[in-house]
Formats: C-alpha cells, structure tokens, sequence
C-alpha cells in the first residue's frame, strides 16, 4: 500500500519495547509473599489504593474500542456513534451501586470473580457457571476489538505485507504480551497503565487543541462532517448520518447507552480491576473520579469528525475502504513523524492493557468456576494459578483466531455482541448484590431466554458488508422502535426470571444456602472472614 | 445486621451508624438525575445554541459528564459512613 514510516515505527517499537520490560518487572513491584496465588496473580494482592486503582480501571474500560471504535463510528454515522458518551457517564451510577457491595462481598469471602459470588449467594455451581461461561465468551470479542486496534495503527504506519508476514507483527506484540502475563500477572497490566494513560492524556490534549487549528476551528469541523454525512451513500442512497439523532434513532441512542452501561461493570475485567483495590472507599471513590476518562471519550470521538473534515484523511480512508483507521491517518497526516508516532504508541499500548486484563479475567473465571468448581475441588492456590496462567494464553490464542476469522468493517459491534451477553448476566450480580428475591432457577431460566433471543437476533441481523451479526440494532417488539438487542434480552431475561421465581415459590422448590449474610455487603478491608488481609500474615489457601 | 460470624480483629467493631434517609434519598435522586437527562434523547438532539463552536449536541453531552461526577461524587459524601472518612 505504502512504504514503512521509519521514523514513526522506530518510536512506536521503543515505547512497545519499554512497557514489555516494565510488563516483567512488575512481577517484583509490590510483591507478595507468592505470585502463585490467584490473590496475587489475579488480583494483584488485592491491595491498590484510590489512585492506582483509577488508573488500572481507567486502561482497563478505556481501550482500542475508545480510540478507534468509537472515532469511527462516528466518522462513519455522524450522532449515532456519540451514544459512548452517555454510556460512559450513566454506567458511574451504576458502579457506584453495585460495585462497593461486590468489592465488599467479596472481600469478605474470597471471591475472586462475579460468578463466584453468584455461585455462593444462590448456592448454585451451574449458575456460577453459567455466568463464567458467559463472561469468558464475552470476553473474546472484546479481546478482538484490541487486536483490531494494534492492527490499525501497523497499517497506517506501512506494516503490511500479504498473507503471514502482514499479521507477524501483531503476533509478535501479542506473544509478549502473553509473556509478561503470564509470569507478572495483573501487575503487569496495572503499572504498564500508567505509561498508557499517561501517553493517552497527552496525546488526546494536544489532538484537541492542534488539530482544529488546522482544519478551521470547530465552527469549520462540525460544518464540513455535517456537508459529508449528507451526502449519499452509492451503495445505499441514504445519507451515511448527521451531526444530531432523529426520530428514527433516538432509540436506539437510548438503549445503546443504557444497555452498555448496565454491562460495563459486570465484564469480568471490570470486576477483576475492582476486587483488585484494597478498600471499599477506593471503589466509591472511584465511581465518581472515572468519568473523566468518559469526557476523554467524548473528545476522542470527535476526533472522527476530524477525521471526516480533512479531506486528506477521507480519501486514505475511503481508498482503503476500513473506517477504522480514520484516526491513525488523521495523526499520520496531521502530526509531525515523531509525534505520530507517539500517538500510535499510546493506541498500541492502549490496547494491550485491557487485553491482558480481559485474559486475566476470563481465565480467572475458567478457573474458578469451571475447574475448581467442576474438576478439582480441592485444588491448591498453586494449582489454581497455573491453570489461570495456562488458560490466560489459551484466551489470547481464541481471540487470534475470532480477529483473524470475523469481519472487522466496524469494530464496535464486536464490543456490542459482547455487551449482549454480558448484559444477561445483569439479574444475578447486580440484582443479586441487593436482594435475593430471584430463585436461582428463575435466573438459570432467564439468563437461557436472554442469551438465546440475544445471539439470534443478533445473528439475523444482515448489513451491506456481511449476512450476520451486521448490527447490534433490531425492532424492538411491541414498542415499534429500534433498539439495542441486549436491552430488549434483559427486559425478556427479567420477565422469565420473574416468572420461573413464582412458580418455583408455588411449588416449594428449594432455594439453595446463600452463604453470604447481611453484613457482608458493606464490611470494609479488615472484616475478612479468614483475614489474611494482614501483609505479614500468611497467605491461606482457603477456598470461599 | 446479621453478623453471624466471629467479630473481626479490627478496632472497627461497632458498625458507624448508616446514613438517615433524608440523605439517602438525595443520593437518590442525584443517582437517577443523570439518567433522565442522557435518556431523554430528543430534547438536546438538536443544533443550537453553540458554545465555542460546539452544537447545543455535542456541549450539552461533555457537560453532563461532569455533572455526573459531581452527582456521584455528592452521592458519595452523603452516605459516607463516619469514620470511614480517611
């Protein structure tokens, strides 16, 4: 396509290189008396504070779906991809509610996922592993989504060859990351966020304030993106968007936000970053300090109509037919070399953090709920961790194979299918954080109905690039409107759940222990049940 | 309330008393506030007035933002518990 930038790539390998010998040196950056236990490999120890743990959260939701997802879609539908922003700010509410009882509960017991927590409150393995089986599923696209991203920034840059040597580059990043996560753990991904938010901020602030400069302020950006999202579409003969939702979409606006947010903290590497903090103040905290990570967003996603007011950025984009690069050409073109080649670093860097998190996560819950559950109940922490270590890989291998095979034209559906599901995981943790009230087998039920009527109706969705799973979007029965699919799932996820509970009730089926009790909800660091909180103390394999 | 298990070895032994629900419904509200404004889709999607270039839109979509950190962070503040206060 074009010649390989020199200047920009050789910055790009020196951040890439720093931050995988920072990703091995946080094996000893504050160390445990082990790494080999799922406290300390899968959460860090569980001890960070206010401040790390902002940052940790902050480039664990903030991903490749933040810098090049969301530009895009907005520089290809106008409005309609802004809907992040809302979703980036009514998802803290949310946080704020469930997330201090979870960090609680599962202090207070050992957890180390949402599905344990789920498996002890309804005393029910086959519901913790439904909703294990659930979040590593969800997970995977996710993953993608990161690799589509590191994927954009070597393209602009001129890494491409044909068939292996184009995708080398992206094995390469991804074995080292694999690398340093398997032996450091969640360290890894929690110091190397500090470069990534660090390179982020800075680029992002110099993006807002340089680039419009260039293409006429922000009167001249919003005209020129209006003129272009007018125009038709050959292949459609509608307008790609415009610069405010219609009738037609406020709908779907609604609901992609707010089924997005119900989702954000229930994804299993939302809840592996908070059990990580050591006190339940840094979760409430921190619910109220994100969201200026959600403002980054919202300024992140103009830089899509940047992108479409640089008429230089339109034509690459359109020659290479893939919206996703929207805004690693805007840098290439706008930037000088070696700054470009900083921003590109930081969106490379940005996606490792969370896809080493999401693989922390998902092989967490394969540990905990699956094998241990299932397999070895009486495995020891050792054992646990090297089968989370082991599966940790294993997850980066699937989403290899889920980047390589799907269709990437616009990357944010791949987080929206994940969303889909995870949603459906909604009643028994969030629900279940405050009342018990559901039965175990009406959850079983509901999550079944939702998951089933989410992944086809996703599936049937066809757009003008693909057959399937074209669009998160579908009509939403009864109401006549667009909407997100997994909110409509939730809403008939609820209704069954609610449903199987008063039959159940009516014929006096047994509710399973809850082993869980009042007080736990709110007990703070220091009220552990074993307590080997004390650092001194020694760790206790004790399985909750 | 039901501790059921052995007293932790912490000097916080006797749970602070809760917040009153005067200050829980606040927390409420200012919980749901920043619901409605985000769901009520149609009443800021529009054009004007600008600010600094910015369509009433986009402005009006960054700004809530911020106010829904303050919300939570105002949430936060009114069901503090005593003492958890470091």
């Amino acid at each position: 396509m074009k010649d390989v930038n020199g200047v920009e790539l050789t910055i790009f390998i020196v951040f890439f290189a720093a931050v995988t010998v920072v990703g091995f040196a946080a094996a000893r950056w504050r160390r445990g008396q082990t790494i080999m236990h799922l406290d300390e490999w899968g959460l860090g120890g569980r001890s960070f504070g206010t401040f790390i743990t902002w940052f940790l959260l902050g480039g664990d939701l903030y991903s490749a779906y933040t810098f090049i997802a969301v530009p895009s879609a907005v520089f290809a539908g106008g409005a309609m991809g802004f809907w992040s922003v809302p979703y980036g700010a009514i998802a803290y509410p949310i946080v704020f509610l469930i997330g201090p009882r979870l960090w609680s509960v599962a202090q207070r017991h050992g957890y180390v996922t949402a599905a344990d927590f789920v498996r002890g409150r309804y005393g029910s393995r086959s519901l913790g592993l439904a909703i294990a089986l659930t979040g590593i599923l969800a997970m995977m696209p996710y993953i993608a989504l990161q690799l589509v991203g590191i994927q954009a920034v070597l393209t602009v840059m001129g890494v491409s060859g044909s068939g292996w040597a184009k995708d080398l580059p992206l094995f390469i990043a991804f074995a080292l990351l694999a690398a340093y996560t398997y032996t450091s753990g969640l360290r890894a991904p929690a110091l190397i966020s500090f470069v990534k938010d660090a390179l982020i901020y800075i680029v992002i602030i110099v993006a807002i304030v340089y680039i419009p400069t260039k293409l006429g302020g922000w009167d001249g950006i919003f005209d020129k993106s209006a003129a272009a999202l007018a125009k038709p579409n050959p292949a459609t003969g509608k307008p790609a968007g415009s610069l405010f939702t219609s009738d037609m979409t406020h709908w779907a606006y609604g609901t992609l936000a707010l089924g997005s947010s119900l989702a954000l903290f229930i994804y299993p590497h939302s809840v592996t970053g908070a059990l990580a903090a050591g006190r339940r103040d840094v979760i409430r905290r921190n619910a109220a300090l994100l969201p200026a990570y959600s403002l980054l967003l919202g300024l992140l996603a103009l830089l899509g109509y940047m992108a479409l007011a640089h008429p230089g950025v339109v034509a690459a984009v359109k020659h290479a037919g893939n919206p996703q690069l929207a805004v690693p050409e805007l840098f290439d073109q706008v930037f000088p070399d070696w700054f470009a080649g900083v921003a590109f670093a930081a969106i490379g860097v940005g996606a490792l953090v969370p896809a080493a998190i999401m693989s922390i996560a998902a092989s967490n819950l394969f540990t905990r709920n699956v094998y241990t559950s299932f397999i070895r109940p009486d495995a020891t922490p050792e054992e646990e961790t090297r089968v989370s270590q082991l599966v940790s890989l294993l997850v980066k291998l699937g989403a290899l194979v889920f980047v390589l095979g799907f269709d990437k034209s616009l990357a944010i559906n791949l987080q929206l299918l994940g969303g889909i599901w995870v949603v459906q995981t909604f009643p028994a943790i969030g629900i279940g954080l405050y009342t018990r009230w559901l039965d175990r087998w009406g959850l079983l039920a509901g999550w079944a109905a939702g998951m089933a009527y989410g992944t086809y109706t996703a599936y049937d969705q066809a757009s003008p690039t693909q057959s399937h799973f074209g669009s998160p979007l579908a009509d939403i029965p009864f109401v006549g409107h667009t909407g997100y699919i997994a909110l409509t799932a939730f809403v008939l996820n609820m209704v069954v759940a609610v449903v199987v509970t008063l039959v159940v009730r009516a014929l006096k089926v047994p509710a399973g222990r809850d082993e869980t009790s009042a007080g736990d909800y709110t007990a703070d660091a220091g009220d552990r049940l074993a307590a080997p909180e004390d650092p001194a103390g020694e760790l206790t394999g004790q399985s909750a | 309330m039901s501790e059921t298990s052995p007293a932790p070895a912490s000097p916080a032994q006797q749970p602070p008393p809760g917040p009153s629900p005067a200050r829980k419904v606040v927390a409420g509200v200012l919980l749901v506030a920043p619901f409605a404004v985000y769901l009520a889709v149609p009443t800021y999607a529009k054009d004007g007035p600008h600010v600094a270039g910015f369509p009433f839109f986009y402005w009006w979509q960054l700004l809530w933002v911020v106010l829904t950190a303050v919300c939570i962070g105002g949430a936060h503040l009114l069901t503090r518990k005593r003492g958890a206060a470091k």
